[in-house]
């Protein structure tokens, strides 16, 4: 019998199969935007929107390997380092918060009655609805850009990471019991570690969101970042540094789920083998 | 009470009821020391409730639960417990799975895993008698069934608990594997003068472990006539000393427990619960499900 390559239930496309169709869409795109930026190039050779490959090419550069004559920095890197620190707050606050709140909540019933409708309410508020709130609560320095991805994304985390912990069998709580375990001891000794894997894996889910929050913050009220020099090139019609600046972000964000995933790998190898 | 201390285990009038419906009914047991009380039952008898209430997991609707002499009120390390399933810690490997129980009741279970070599020679003792000191290093994932199961019996045999609870410790293993953990069983019970609850839903795994074979049911005849109550909770009907029958570990490739086997099937325990066995077979056509393996196996 012989398996189909490529279409119906049964194919089992041969690995040299696997990695073209895995370029395919990516030529695809790209050769779309070639084409038609060639198109609108020959018709008008000012055009902004769909600048070439190399006048983008040139403004990397511009930006990537040349002091800005008003600042005297290197904007893309400034850039890159001022919004991956509120990234990295924002993010990281969620995170020791949603998993201290969704271990009591996992393991005290208590807890969870005075806190899982709160938690479930808290996630329904629009964050960007409330941004002109926290701008005026908090004011437009750093604070509230990082207030805003925190409650972009501690409530998703939080009810991801209390699933996991309620998803741990009752047995292996009433067995620490009677291997003499405190309380505390069980949730750090016995729960924490079990659910911390599936807690990276959510991280890694709500970093997108995190992204979308840090550049609509960025966008409105910011002195630097690459959502702030996105939108402020955005008046100029500026395509040629604004892809480049899509493109990176994109980059950054797959690099930063690559890694966690293989830190998962690293710390939690019984984890991946559970989960087969 | 002297009687208390003698017995590891004493139920005392036990009632449990969840809400309008009794799944308990008046259970009086002691379990004395050395003893391998095997507690079987059919599907839905209240084994698992009464499992429970002897762990402290919940309390009973009536009645005292005394081990050791103090009463019960939460799961602690007055007993060990070991599940069908989920008895092992999946982020831990062998060796840190049997050096749990020694860590988290030391009290300074914050500290990084310690290096304390009492603590180590103990574990590799115990991981030795369970013939796994090759394995310390594994996860659970990369251990066979019957291999966790031992790992299991291990961290809770390192914690010295006057009680060994078992719940369908072999329930999910294959035959063979199955009959070499019940003699592995047998053989450490004899060594080590265990006291162990031994809860299963298959009668020849109970009679062939058990040195005291309990039945509990909610399918009992007290009176003549209505027999049946939808509202009746278990019950332990039978209570039968096995000792004279289980006396080695090679008792299984003996005939006589072959036949020991069949006449508890035909004829009940006693005269006053034979009825009970009939009962039994009529409804619960699955409840026996080894047994019947077993006997297809004789015909063919």
């Amino acid at each position: 019998m012989k398996h189909p390559m490529f279409l119906g239930l049964h194919a089992k496309p041969p690995k040299l199969l696997k990695r073209l169709l895995m370029l395919l869409p990516f030529i695809i795109l790209i050769s779309m935007y070639l084409y038609a930026s060639h198109l609108r190039l020959t018709d008008n050779p000012h055009d902004k929107l769909l600048p070439s490959i190399s006048s983008m090419l040139q403004a990397i550069n511009r930006v990537a390997f040349e002091e800005d004559r008003r600042t005297g920095e290197f904007l893309l890197w400034t850039d890159t380092l001022s919004s991956l620190t509120r990234l990295l707050y924002g993010v990281s606050f969620a995170f020791f918060t949603a998993l201290i709140i969704s271990l009591y909540m996992g393991l005290y019933r208590g807890i969870e009655s005075l806190l899982s409708a709160f938690v479930i309410f808290i996630s329904m508020v629009p964050p960007l609805a409330i941004l002109p709130i926290l701008f005026i609560s908090l004011g437009v320095g750093e604070i509230a850009k990082i207030a805003l991805i925190f409650i972009g994304t501690f409530p998703i985390l939080t009810r991801d990471i209390f699933l996991a912990v309620k998803q741990i069998p009752q047995q292996q709580i009433v067995k620490s019991l009677t291997l003499g375990a405190s309380s505390a001891a069980i949730i750090y000794r016995i729960i924490l570690p079990q659910i911390l894997p599936r807690a990276i894996n959510s991280v890694r889910l709500v970093l997108g969101g995190g992204w979308l929050f840090l550049i609509a913050a960025e966008a409105i009220a910011s002195t630097d970042g690459l959502g702030y020099r996105i939108f402020l090139v955005r008046r100029y019609l500026a395509m040629d540094i604004i892809i480049p600046y899509v493109l990176w972000i994109t980059l950054l964000g797959f690099c930063f789920d690559f890694l966690l995933r293989k830190l998962n790998f690293l710390l939690f190898p019984w984890s991946e083998e559970k989960n087969q | 009470m002297d009687t208390n201390k003698i017995n590891k285990i004493y139920l005392q009038d036990i009632e449990k009821c969840y809400g309008d419906k009794r799944v308990l009914d008046n259970i009086d047991l002691s379990v004395s020391t050395g003893e391998l009380c095997a507690l079987v039952g059919p599907s839905g008898c209240g084994k698992s409730t009464l499992l429970r209430l002897i762990l402290g997991q919940e309390p009973p609707t009536k009645g005292n639960i005394i081990i050791e002499g103090s009463p019960v009120s939460f799961p602690d390390h007055n007993r060990g417990i070991i599940f069908q399933k989920y008895s092992l810690f999946p982020h831990l490997s062998v060796l840190e799975n049997v050096l749990l129980g020694k860590r988290l009741s030391s009290g300074r279970w914050w500290l990084p895993w310690p290096k304390n070599n009492e603590w180590l020679d103990e574990a590799m003792a115990y991981l030795e008698q369970v013939r796994l000191s090759d394995a310390i290093n594994k996860f659970p994932y990369e251990l066979s069934g019957g291999m966790q199961q031992r790992v299991a019996i291990a961290q809770a045999l390192i914690m010295k608990p006057p009680v060994l609870l078992m719940d369908e410790p072999f329930g999910a293993l294959d035959p063979d594997t199955r009959e070499d953990l019940q003699l592995f069983l047998l053989d450490l019970w004899e060594t080590e003068k265990l006291t162990i609850f031994f809860i299963t839903h298959d009668l020849e795994e109970a009679c062939f472990v058990g040195s005291r074979l309990l039945v509990l049911s909610q399918y009992y005849s007290d009176d003549r006539g209505e027999s049946y109550n939808v509202n009746r909770g278990g019950k332990i009907v039978a209570d039968y000393q096995l000792e004279s029958v289980v006396s080695s570990t090679e008792i299984k490739q003996n005939t006589n427990f072959k036949d020991f086997i069949s006449t508890v099937r035909e004829e009940g325990f006693e005269p006053r619960v034979r009825q009970h066995v009939r009962d039994f077979n009529l409804h619960h056509p699955d409840s026996f499900q080894t047994l019947t393996a077993e006997e297809n196996r004789v015909h063919n």
